[in-house]
């Protein structure tokens, strides 16, 4: 066994553990956890196919925002855990049946003319010095500049149409704004009246 | 490599793009009463497009970003009537969403937005900036269908817009990517050469060829694709439905002309598509005529015509040369002015708090404001095609066209379900002329949009009269892209 191949198998223990562990752990905050294990050591097996960066957006994107969200939701709802249980041997049948479809499918689709390892061979190896983030970072900013800013174009519009269908300004919200509060001036408060004392009888 | 693009046949985006930016920015820090300003702005970014666009125009098509970008003579010429039809539609439209608080930033920058998608599908000449202009108009066009968030009827026309549409696009990737997966690549040009290449007719491509055109289906709203089509149309704010059944009609063309004709017409293909298009044009016609004679609102019989329409232009497409291209051209362009007219008119006759959507509102508009009354007639008599308008003459090079292309029976059948459409047509006539009016609030437009409406309705008479020059741009278009 070469190092490599020990690398490999290393990590793939560990991401195969750590996903069972997402699927049994009682706990959904243990089940969260363990996922970002598993993400975390599938990024370690892309390393290894030379993919840096997709394996480091994998740990940014994923681990480090998606799932911190993951585990703020699981954090706050309050999930009852035996009631989402109840029905496991109910959906047993019908589960295995969509396991065994999927792995069939898997195969077939392997084991075919377009993606069988006859289809498409192992890519050539790269020289010592080659970063594929450089390498994506030429091709989005030179040859695909065009869809690339399209697609940029495309999120602005995402984010112009969600504000203008989920903002509201309600007028009758008694809202603070500090800094109207902290730059109050004693006029606009206090109004000094003058009044004429009285005499006591 | 070194990065040297050469900018200029892109110049009209990139202004467009530009001013989108600078709008949104300015649009901040305009009060709602100065909100003009921003509507201003936005027929001055379209006008300045316009005019980029025609300085730039070349005879010879020029390619650039790595020949995912094409500007030839049919993208100038599409582009063009885009801005237009959206500078007219807007103007309709201005006093319709001031008074149902739509008359917003967002509005216009999102309707600039559907122009640049509508842009980039005309210029495309790559499946992922095909797609990815596609998306960029159709993610506006879902925003302002819900734009009017109070609406109940109007956030359930987005629904259905939106999960259908993403339907559609999952369909047209999915053809896409096997288009890609037989040919190993996605530049429309590169596809084309590829395909003439492979000689034989490949199953894979074949079983692309049947997802790109169930989108383009969808897109367009043909039978059996069309579920979305007339509860959209009746759901969606009138202004907003005006702009989804006009300018995105001409980048739909682009999209088949580049997609099917340019991409995907090598000889043993085009056998294909044509028998796809032949069936969807067929239940077009019959469907979308048929139904519409049952609807009492105007803007979901105009849905059903616009159904009708679609098949006619599938019938020009389907003929599969110059000649039928050319006549698709000419229809797209004639449906989209005559779109424009009858939405506007719908809008014309509204007023805060009321539609006159149903075709009871418009009961004695001979009697109320003749002009407006004669307008009408001529939008509806040229969707129907009645001899002095255009419609006729549209409807006629479409049909010379499938006759040509060896298909007698197809005329036949589309001559009757013209003849079958007529009568709702010619229903909305009998309304406006023979009946007492319903409803007398006066009808007191602003001077632009009558001007515009005048001009709109008169058009259909001028081109109807006159077609050559028209037919002329679309055929020298057609030619130079081919």
């Amino acid at each position: 066994m070469t190092f490599n191949e020990f690398v490999f198998y290393f990590f793939s223990t560990i991401l195969i553990l750590a996903a069972l562990g997402v699927i049994t752990a009682r706990n959904p905050v243990h089940a969260a956890l363990l996922l970002v294990l598993a993400f975390f050591t599938s990024a370690a097996i892309w390393v290894q196919l030379q993919a840096e960066f997709l394996a480091v957006a994998l740990v940014l994107v994923y681990v480090g925002a998606v799932m911190v969200l993951f585990l703020f939701v699981v954090m706050m709802l309050d999930i009852n855990m035996a009631r989402l249980r109840e029905g496991f041997w109910n959906y047993l049948p019908l589960g295995a049946l969509v396991a065994l479809l999927l792995v069939a499918e898997m195969v077939l689709v392997l084991g075919g003319q377009y993606a069988g390892f006859a289809g498409a061979p192992a890519p050539p190896p790269l020289p010592a010095g080659y970063s594929n983030t450089k390498e994506l970072g030429r091709l989005v900013y030179t040859e695909y500049v065009y869809p690339f800013e399209i697609a940029a174009v495309i999120l602005l519009v995402a984010i112009v149409a969600a504000i203008a269908l989920t903002l509201r300004r309600r007028k009758q919200t008694k809202h603070q704004d500090p800094a109207r509060q902290t730059s109050v001036r004693r006029e606009d408060r206090v109004r000094i009246v003058s009044m004429p004392s009285e005499k006591r009888d | 490599m070194q990065f040297i693009t050469p900018l200029l046949p892109a110049y009209p985006e990139l202004f467009l793009l530009a001013m989108a930016c600078v709008i949104l920015v300015v649009d901040l820090f305009v009060s709602d009463e100065h909100r003009v300003v921003t509507y201003a702005l936005t027929q001055i970014a379209l006008a300045g497009a316009l005019a980029t666009t025609f300085l730039t125009s070349t005879a010879e098509p020029a390619y650039t970003f790595s020949g995912m970008f094409v500007d030839d003579l049919m993208s100038d010429v599409l582009k063009l009537l885009v801005y237009i039809a959206v500078m007219v539609l807007l103007v309709y439209s201005r006093a319709y969403i001031a008074a149902r608080a739509m008359f917003r930033g967002e509005f216009f920058v999102l309707a600039l937005f559907a122009t640049l998608g509508m842009m980039v599908m005309i210029s495309a000449n790559h499946l992922l900036t095909l797609y990815l202009g596609l998306e960029l108009l159709a993610l506006s066009l879902y925003s302002m269908v819900a734009l009017q968030r109070d609406s109940a009827v109007a956030t359930e026309a987005a629904m259905k817009y939106f999960v259908l549409g993403a339907l559609a696009s999952g369909m047209l990737l999915y053809g896409m990517s096997m288009l890609y997966g037989a040919t190993g690549t996605l530049e429309i040009t590169r596809l084309a050469e590829i395909i003439a290449g492979l000689g034989a007719k490949d199953v894979v491509l074949v079983f692309a060829l049947v997802f790109v055109v169930a989108g383009l289906g969808f897109k367009l709203g043909a039978v059996p694709f069309h579920m979305w089509v007339p509860d959209v149309y009746h759901g969606a704010p009138t202004a907003v439905t005006v702009f989804i059944g006009s300018a995105p009609k001409l980048a739909a063309f682009a999209f088949i002309m580049r997609l099917l004709a340019q991409g995907l017409g090598a000889e043993q293909l085009v056998e294909e598509w044509q028998r796809m298009l032949i069936v969807m044009a067929v239940a077009s016609l019959a469907i979308g005529n048929v139904t519409a004679i049952a609807q009492t609102n105007l803007k979901r019989m105009l849905a059903y015509s616009t159904i009708g329409h679609m098949g006619f232009l599938l019938l020009g497409i389907l003929s599969g040369n110059l000649v039928g291209y050319s006549a698709g051209m000419f229809y797209v362009v004639v449906y989209v002015l005559m779109n424009l007219g009858a939405f506007g008119m719908i809008m014309l006759l509204s007023r805060g708090g009321f539609e006159a959507e149903d075709l009871e509102d418009f009961k004695g508009l001979g009697a109320r404001n003749p002009w407006y009354a004669f307008v009408m007639l001529l939008l509806m008599f040229s969707m129907a095609g009645v001899p002095p308008t255009v419609g006729f003459y549209a409807k006629l090079i479409v049909l010379q066209a499938v006759i040509n292309a060896g298909y007698v029976w197809l005329a036949v059948v589309a001559v009757l379900f013209s003849l079958i459409g007529a009568f709702y047509y010619a229903r909305l006539v009998k309304l406006m002329y023979f009946d007492a009016p319903a409803d007398t609030a006066p009808i007191a437009p602003r001077g632009d949009v009558h001007v515009l409406m005048s001009a709109n309705g008169l058009a259909m008479l001028l081109f109807g009269i006159l077609p050559e020059p028209l037919m002329a741009l679309c055929i020298r278009s057609i030619q130079a892209s081919l």
